[in-house]
């Protein structure tokens, strides 16, 4: 069924914009360019944080983390090799996408941690990014309980992600 | 993140020496910053696309459409906020992109949504709790495609990159909940401990 959703939404926005009298080939081109200059733009980030994340895991010191964590992670069906996305997650987009590569290579694709690492990823946010953009465009530097309440977002986050994916797509 | 930048090095080559394989640490740091070169080539094409999509049903009128169907519910949220006013509308379209996923759409307007509602609510460098409540609602996905993801799984070799969506809409929809419940009692809490209620 899942496989429907690009598909059908691609034509359908293609479908109703030819009806608006868009120009989508200009449209799109546009759009495109600014996705690549997202790439562009992340890069520099990523080649730090992937070799950050790889330094991190070739030291042994993850495997450490995961087997400290792993009677917890159990306790709510999360996957332990997945904990150190979870760490990084509300600090940098880069980061999370430097762990989740690392998670998918060690675990192999359609595993059951590689799964639920990808839902975590898109289904949270960089909180502490965001408190921060958004915050100091205004100039609060009270921000009172927003980091508290972002975060116990979070938290619900990674206590439903191990559960979910192993009911809906089996462990 | 300086601070994890540098804890997670100095970490790593502790680790490493006191297991004694450095060896793979040194091989590590070469062929990881490749790695990062080959998966954004990976993703980018998907990135692309979705961002090019997306700026058509922008044009189209679909953010538009969007954030109006979304200023009603919104307005529970943000109760104090004048209705229709510049704040609540800026509030509708930036929760519209984010729901899109326009990425480069949706932080300027969440950015003008705050400097809006400051304007309205004369808030000085305080935090108020609609504010708060934008935010907190910026840090919750609500993007309904997670692009980025299928991309990342798509670059790993995963059969069926989309096949997570389920899970990922259940996981949103319940911290998104928990984000509005919990920023609506923390508030209630902060307004009992100042004597307000």
């Amino acid at each position: 069924m899942t496989d429907y959703i690009i598909p059908v939404l691609t034509v359908g926005v293609l479908i109703y914009a030819a009806i608006k009298r868009v120009d989508v080939f200009g449209a799109f081109c546009e759009g495109a360019s600014e996705g690549l200059k997202t790439c562009a733009d992340i890069l520099p980030a990523l080649i730090l944080l992937i070799v950050c994340v790889g330094m991190f895991q070739a030291s042994g010191a993850v495997e450490a983390l995961t087997n400290l964590l792993k009677p917890l992670c159990e306790a709510v069906s999360f996957p332990p090799e997945a904990v150190p996305l979870v760490i990084l997650r509300p600090f940098s987009g880069s980061g999370a996408m430097a762990v989740y590569n690392e998670i998918a290579a060690a675990n192999g694709a359609d595993s059951f941690a590689e799964r639920v690492a990808a839902t975590l990823i898109g289904s949270s946010e960089t909180t502490f990014y965001t408190i921060a953009v958004y915050f100091s465009a205004v100039k609060a530097k009270k921000t009172r309980y927003a980091t508290a309440a972002a975060l116990t977002a979070d938290l619900t986050a990674w206590l439903v992600c191990g559960i979910t994916v192993k009911l809906l797509l089996g462990a | 993140m300086k601070v994890i930048l540098i804890i997670i090095p100095i970490v790593s080559l502790i680790f490493s020496a006191l297991r004694g394989n450095i060896g793979e640490l040194s091989a590590g740091i070469i062929s990881k910053s490749q790695e990062a070169v080959e998966l954004v080539i990976s993703i980018c094409g998907m990135m692309c696309f979705w961002s090019g999509l997306m700026r058509v049903a922008q044009k189209a009128g679909l953010l538009e459409k969007l954030s109006k169907l979304l200023s009603v519910p919104l307005g529970f949220l943000f109760g104090d906020l004048k209705k229709g006013g510049k704040a609540m509308s800026l509030i509708s379209a930036n929760i519209a992109a984010n729901i899109l996923g326009l990425g480069n759409a949706s932080t300027p307007l969440g950015i003008a949504a705050m400097k809006a509602i400051a304007l309205e609510q004369q808030s000085g460098d305080y935090a108020t709790n609609e504010m708060i409540m934008l935010a907190v609602l910026n840090t919750a996905s609500l993007q309904i495609i997670p692009a980025t993801a299928a991309a990342l799984r798509a670059a790993n070799g995963a059969k069926s990159p989309m096949e997570i969506l389920p899970c990922v809409w259940i996981v949103s929809a319940y911290s998104l909940f928990i984000a509005v419940l919990s920023a609506k009692l923390m508030s209630k809490i902060k307004a009992r401990k100042r004597g307000e209620l």
